[in-house]
Formats: C-alpha cells, structure tokens, sequence
C-alpha cells in the first residue's frame, strides 16, 4: 500500500480553530529567516495554512517593500497576527487592534510577556487581556505557560484555543513536560496548540504524540542551516506524532517480551 | 520646499518629529510619506484611522501618528 496524502487525510480529522478547518497541524512563525525567499519555501516546504506576523512601526527611512506582506500569499495562508512583544494587557489590546485593523483577520494570536529573560506569559495581563478581545469580537488563541488552571481560566474567556508552551520561546529545549501538557488537553475542548520551545523534528513528533491538536513553530525551522530541510522534516514529525498518538502506543513494560514464538524451538 | 506651499506643521510620526506640509489628510500624508495605504495601519494620537476614513481625517499641529504593518514574527 502507498501511504500517500490521501491516506494521511482519511486517518485523522481536520483540525478545527474558530469554525475554520485546516489540513495541516502545523502553524508557523515568519520571523527570524535570513531572507525572504528562504522564508517563502520553508512556509511551502512545511505545509502549513497559518502564518503568524508581526505588528511593528513601518521604517519611514527605508523602502516601502520590507512588509512581510509582499512575501506572504494570502490565496495561500491566512495571517494569524501577534502581540509579541507585549508587556500588560493594554499594549497586548492595543497590537491586537491595530491587527485587526488592517483588515486581513480577526483572528489574534495573544501573548502577555511577564520576564525578558525567559519570555514567560504574564498570567494575570493575559487573561485581563483575552477576557476584552474576546468581547470585542476576537478569535483569540493564547500563548500561555502549561499550567492547566491558567487554561482552563483562558477556555473560560472564550478563546479559540490555548497555546501552551513545550518550554521558553526560542530556546529549542523540546517539550519539557509532557504531563501537564496531557493534562491540558485531556481537559480542555477547545484546541490545544503548542506554542515554542520546539527545537528539532523528535520534539515535534513527541509533542504530537501527546495527543494535542497542533504546534505553532518558528526558530526550530528559520535558525536551522537548512529551513527548508527543516520545515519538512517538521512536516513529517507533526504527521508521524500525530499517526503514533491516534495509533495508540503500545504499553511500557519494564521486562523483555519475546516477539518471536517461544515454542517450535529446536531441542 | 515648494515655495507654493511654505507652511508646515510639526507632528510626531513613529515617535519622530517630523515637519510635514499643512493641511493634508491621513491619506495624503501616507503619500507625502511614499507608503501604500493598504498595507499601513494608522493610529492618530492612539486612535486608530479606519481605512476607509483616511482621506477625511486630517493631520493637524502636534498630532502623533504611528504607522505600523506586519512584519516576520513567531
């Protein structure tokens, strides 16, 4: 048998954010590329429907062709803009506006920065601020730490998914603990998407085979030497984790079993 | 300067202050400035312009404007 594309299809369900359906489970960050181009095939190479970007001040010194939205087809992927960057809950509102503003989605990736250092959400800012987007009409989805109170304080809100993270953004450490993020989502009905701290394809396959919905990735791919080496493997881990978790593994034992038939042996 | 048009007005632009000429609209001030309306969202002292309300809503004396777009994030 040919396990092609199709096959894939028929063996899972789509994922579903917000009443919209994806194929892929992977969405991804375009920050961080060495070009655009680089960035472009990467996106391709991944198979991902969702990009994330930026909201920052246009260079009034440079030329006007340096918005990633020159580079980004929308045919192609939908934008899911970000407050990264954010440090309380008002300023996180305000990207979150000013994304919206500019008339591509409603969608709003919330993310409420609490400590420079380790980029760790602010709790307290993040609700605060997902409780106002999404009476003001936002999908929202909130990158949040692994914390299982936080999450279900966040579905409460009404958001159309819970992000939390495998481990820091941008450090590559991997899923540091898979417990809670199970917890989570055993927990949880909306989405549960993990956002940072993937590092190389078995964090992605392992993350997967937690049983969670997706991953949202950027640095693992655009700090790679090959992104777009990269962006495929991470492809083919997201599938595989997700194949493995809907196969259902096998239990552990701490003692061998044989797997060839221990009688017929020769005396 | 076009000697025409001699008077400007300062206003803050992105936290810079900048010297633009008198009496335009959102809209022409996003052409003074050589950027594509469709892909810069304005906020005029932290409110934000609709699109559709740029070339009516006027860029006065101290006035601070911020212009953002989408750019590369994760």
């Amino acid at each position: 048998m040919t396990v092609g594309a199709d096959t894939l299809a028929a063996s899972d369900t789509p994922l579903e954010i917000a009443g919209r359906t994806f194929r892929s489970r992977l969405i991804l960050g375009t920050g961080k590329y060495k070009d655009n181009q680089t960035m472009v095939e990467a996106i391709t190479a991944s198979g991902t429907e969702v990009v994330t970007v930026a909201v920052r001040r246009v260079d009034l010194d440079r030329t006007k062709e340096e918005g990633v939205l020159y580079h980004l087809d929308q045919e192609k992927w939908s934008l899911l803009p970000n407050t990264a960057g954010c440090y309380s809950a008002e300023d996180a509102i305000r990207y979150a506006q000013l994304g919206r503003a500019a008339g591509f989605t409603d969608w709003i990736k919330l993310e409420v920065i609490g400590d420079e250092a380790t980029l760790l959400p602010d709790v307290d800012g993040l609700l605060q601020a997902a409780r106002e987007l999404v009476d003001e009409g936002f999908k929202v989805l909130a990158y949040t730490n692994e914390d299982l109170i936080t999450a279900l304080k966040l579905e409460d809100a009404g958001v159309a998914a819970v992000m939390p993270l495998a481990s820091p953004i941008g450090s590559g450490l991997g899923l540091l603990n898979p417990f809670s993020i199970r917890l989570i989502k055993s927990r949880l009905s909306v989405p549960v998407i993990v956002d940072a701290g993937v590092g190389t394809a078995s964090d992605a396959c392992v993350t997967m085979e937690q049983g969670v919905d997706g991953i949202l990735m950027n640095t693992a791919i655009a700090a790679a030497d090959d992104p777009v080496r990269m962006a495929l493997a991470m492809r083919q881990a997201t599938q595989a984790g997700r194949l493995a978790y809907l196969a259902g593994r096998m239990p552990r034992r701490e003692q061998a079993v044989p797997s060839s038939p221990t009688s017929g042996m020769l005396d | 300067m076009d000697n025409s048009n001699p008077s400007t007005i300062a206003v803050t632009i992105n936290g810079e202050t900048r010297e633009v000429p008198e009496g335009l609209t959102v809209k022409d001030l996003l052409a003074h400035l050589d950027l594509h309306e469709r892909m810069v969202v304005v906020e005029k002292n932290r409110e934000i312009v609709r699109r559709e309300d740029y070339g009516g809503v006027g860029v006065d004396e101290g006035d601070a404007f911020e212009l953002v777009h989408f750019v590369g994030g994760g």
